[in-house]
């Protein structure tokens, strides 16, 4: 009845290629946006902003990443959680060393530098496909962690190999006493370390993932997007029409590596506030993996739909079953049952909508668009 | 329409039946202390038997004594299964709970300690980390909220290498020594390799490390190159969970004599012996405190929590290693409330108030005996500047059935430990820019 496209006429090629082409659609995108940017600050929740929000945003800029190279360009990657170290640890030795660069900028280099691992590592996918492609990006899990967890550098020769966010300022050490920038100290935040606010922490994880996101969709729905979508689906078909494999796929290494990277540093500036090399390892390459599985492969959407579920289902029954289970049943009973609902809810909604959240939400959308009278 | 009815009707007398219970409650003097357990994963059997030990002696004092001094002892659980980042979500849900907040939190995990130092410290909440954790957080100058209590990691590595240079005949026997140190690949087992380091280079024996990645099922490759190619005259296994009986079930294949391996004390509890069967028979681990239910104080929580049902493990399970580990951490934590209670009066103690309680802590030889764990535990007393308390070592062997301790106390090398906590805690005060406490005396607010 309200979600519908009769009388939304567009007259010009702009106003019908917009990302939300629907100005329900639109609308309700700014609404959320709104609501996400101010509710979670004002409610000063540190629980909603931390844990549960900016974990989410963290894990589905990852999944994000990994849905580029793996959704649209069709290559199996396993080396998701190296790509998050190279970020991680690229831009905690970013601030520790050069304390002067604004933290944002901080955050592009280290994704640009996971990128570059990115790349070296996605050379192989020029000869191999599928699942021998995902061995050898396991290779890169493996020797990124074991680069970061023996040479000391990474973690400035911390004994546990525990690399901790130091204290840094929105636009960097320069606005400091008598420094260049120091007339921007008035607008200044501290925005990671323990004495930056959850606040302003979450605020900044959810404009860079905004950010990102919208760079994502845009990147997918123009030429760059196409070239890895028609690779995914043929890739001898795609060279014939002029596609340059190695251009297109070591470009989707890149960008995902990117997006891997800054969620990595993401995850130790304004989630935990530290990592070591337990933090990205192979069961957390395999979890973004499943995210994007059930959000749904090749959709921007589905990325965070899935690492919601997969971030947020085991605290919530956790959650439930400490409030309804109480006295009822033993902890060691609670806890597993915990684990059998988190898989037969996997198992349920695999088999009910093989592609995922995504193509839910997109029938859901169908079905709305008729809703009441579907006939 | 019917069931419809009755679904109310019964949702009805639950709520009504459920509030007045939970007003009721309310009314009492309530201490809150979260319990980040893992009952789930493969490090369950170190999560469940620490919780239910430290769950029971609660249980123990509320049912007993009614709380400490009248005000009751309450705890919620959240599951981490061992992971950081559930950690970190626990810590968040439960730190707020309760009148002042959560008391203290135990997150019996190294890497659970180290995601929580910053967090807890912002938030003044006291992190202990008993026998784990973040080692040069013993320097409570730097370190003001975290209490890695009784003996920390480096010191236990000192005792063991005492113990093996008694093995051997004196520590001068030591030199030319092979020791491998087969650790777990993550904070937790990497966290004595600078220590063994400092100890080879001291007695003039040889350490080579062997990192086996988590969970810690494949050995193959470390144990052959450690019989075959190496040939340590000791085996030090620094494991958790799954990977103890693992590696005791290699060290067998390869011929590897169980008693030449010294177990740490997050390796050498019975879940970590059983399931290794006879390759298990011999083989040494450290521990702060002895198996064994046959202590008054073991005897009462079976009797008296047991007794009336509410029981947090199976009984079965008590008097274990790890379920005694989580007594004595019951013990310490409630001590220091009373502690605390004594100079703040008896109520319900904020995050500040128990560190001055832990601060202040001291627990003798005769409290100990009042406590009915005589054996249990070494008298333990902490100041604001040594936040461990330089606790003693014992060794236990296993001998197919049951942990016979094969030594008495043994004392820590302070002379070792010390100078490197100084040197790593204040390397981290410059990196994080913490100005380091003053006003260390026995009774002071520590400044």
């Amino acid at each position: 009845m309200f979600y519908r496209e009769v009388g939304q006429y567009k007259s010009s090629y702009p106003a019908d290629q917009a990302i939300f082409p629907l100005s329900n659609d639109r609308i309700g995108v700014m609404i959320i946006l709104l609501i996400a940017f101010i509710w979670p600050p004002l409610s000063g929740s540190q629980y909603l902003m931390g844990p549960i929000l900016t974990q989410l945003l963290v894990f589905g800029l990852a999944a994000l990443g990994l849905n580029l190279l793996t959704g649209y360009a069709g290559q199996v990657s396993l080396g998701t959680g190296g790509f998050m170290a190279v970020g991680a640890f690229g831009c905690y030795n970013l601030v520790l060393r050069l304390p002067e660069i604004p933290i944002v900028i901080d955050f592009i280099l280290a994704g640009l530098m996971a990128a570059a691992v990115g790349v070296l590592f996605g050379i192989p996918s020029l000869r191999i496909k599928g699942f021998y492609l995902a061995v050898a990006t396991l290779a890169s899990q493996f020797f990124l962690l074991w680069i970061f967890d023996h040479v000391g550098w990474f973690t400035n020769y911390d004994p546990a190999g525990v690399a901790s966010a130091p204290t840094q300022t929105f636009f960097g050490a320069l606005t400091g006493e008598g420094r260049a920038l120091e007339f921007l100290a008035p607008i200044d935040v501290i925005v990671s370390g323990p004495n930056a606010t959850p606040e302003t922490k979450y605020v900044l994880t959810l404009a860079v993932v905004v950010v990102l996101a919208l760079l994502a969709k845009n990147l997918v729905r123009g030429m760059t997007g196409r070239a890895w979508m028609a690779i995914r689906d043929f890739d001898i078909a795609a060279e014939i029409i002029g596609i340059r494999p190695l251009r297109t796929k070591l470009l989707a290494f890149a960008i995902s590596s990117f997006y891997c990277g800054v969620a990595g540093a993401l995850y130790v500036f304004t989630y935990v506030g530290n990592a070591d090399t337990e933090a990205f390892d192979l069961i957390r390459s395999f979890t973004i993996l499943f995210m994007i599985i059930i959000g749904g492969l090749g959709s921007v959407m589905g990325s965070f739909l899935g690492a919601a579920f997969i971030v947020l289902l085991p605290p919530f029954l956790n959650i439930v079953a400490s409030n309804l289970g109480e006295g009822t049943l033993s902890g060691a009973a609670l806890a597993n049952l915990e684990l059998i609902v988190y898989g037969g809810t996997i198992v349920f909604f695999l088999a009910v909508e093989p592609l995922g959240f995504a193509r839910m939400w997109q029938i859901v959308k169908e079905k709305l668009r008729q809703w009441p009278f579907p006939y | 329409m019917k069931k419809i009815k009755t679904i109310v009707l019964s949702l009805v007398a639950m709520v009504v039946t459920v509030v007045p219970f939970s007003v009721s409650q309310a009314q009492d003097m309530e201490q809150f202390i979260p319990a980040l357990v893992y009952r789930t994963g493969p490090y369950a059997a170190g999560g469940s038997g620490f919780f239910g030990g430290f769950e029971d002696y609660m249980a123990l004092l509320n049912l007993r004594d009614g709380g400490i001094n009248g005000v009751k002892l309450v705890w919620e659980e959240c599951e981490t299964a061992y992971n950081s980042d559930r950690g970190v979500e626990c810590y968040e849900r439960l730190k707020n709970q309760g009148e002042h907040g959560a008391t203290v939190v135990h997150p019996l995990s190294t890497g659970i300690t180290y995601r929580l130092i910053e967090r807890a410290t912002a938030d003044k909440i006291p992190l202990i980390s008993m026998g784990y954790g973040r080692t040069d957080a013993t320097n409570g100058k730097v370190f003001p909220w975290v209490f890695p209590l009784i003996t920390n990691y480096w010191s236990q590595n000192t005792a063991k290498i005492k113990y093996i240079g008694m093995q051997e005949g004196g520590m001068d026997a030591l030199k030319g020594k092979k020791i491998a140190n087969l650790h777990h690949e993550s904070s937790y087992g990497k966290e004595t390799v600078p220590v063994l380091d400092v100890q080879a280079a001291k007695y003039g024996f040889e350490v080579k490390h062997y990192p086996v990645a988590h969970p810690g099922l494949d050995q193959k490759a470390a144990w052959l190159d450690i019989a075959r190619r190496y040939k340590p005259d000791w085996v030090i296994l620094r494991g958790w969970g799954v990977m103890n009986p693992t590696a005791l079930k290699e060290a067998a294949r390869v011929g590897f004599a169980a008693d030449k391996i010294v177990g740490v004390w997050w390796s050498g509890a019975e879940e970590d012996v059983i399931p290794a069967g006879k390759a298990a028979v011999g083989y040494v681990a450290a521990g702060f405190h002895p198996s064994g239910s046959g202590f008054p104080v073991v005897e009462a929580m079976l009797d008296i929590v047991h007794g009336a049902g509410q029981g947090n493990i199976s009984p079965q399970r008590v008097g274990t290693i790890y379920y005694n580990r989580g007594l004595v951490a019951g013990i310490v934590t409630t001590e220091a409330i009373r502690t605390a209670q004594g100079k703040f009066g008896t109520k319900v103690l904020s995050g500040e108030e128990m560190r001055w309680g832990l601060e202040n802590l001291s627990i003798s030889a005769e409290r100990i005996d009042e406590l009915g764990a005589a054996g249990l535990m070494a008298p333990l007393t902490i100041t604001c500047a040594d936040h461990e308390g330089g606790g003693p070592v014992k060794f236990s062997r296993w001998d197919g059935s049951q942990w016979v301790e094969v030594t008495d106390w043994i004392e820590t090398d302070k002379s070792i430990v010390d100078p490197m906590i100084m040197d790593s805690s204040m390397a981290y005060a410059a990196e994080k820019g913490i100005e380091p406490r003053s006003g260390m005396s026995m009774g002071s607010d520590c400044g």
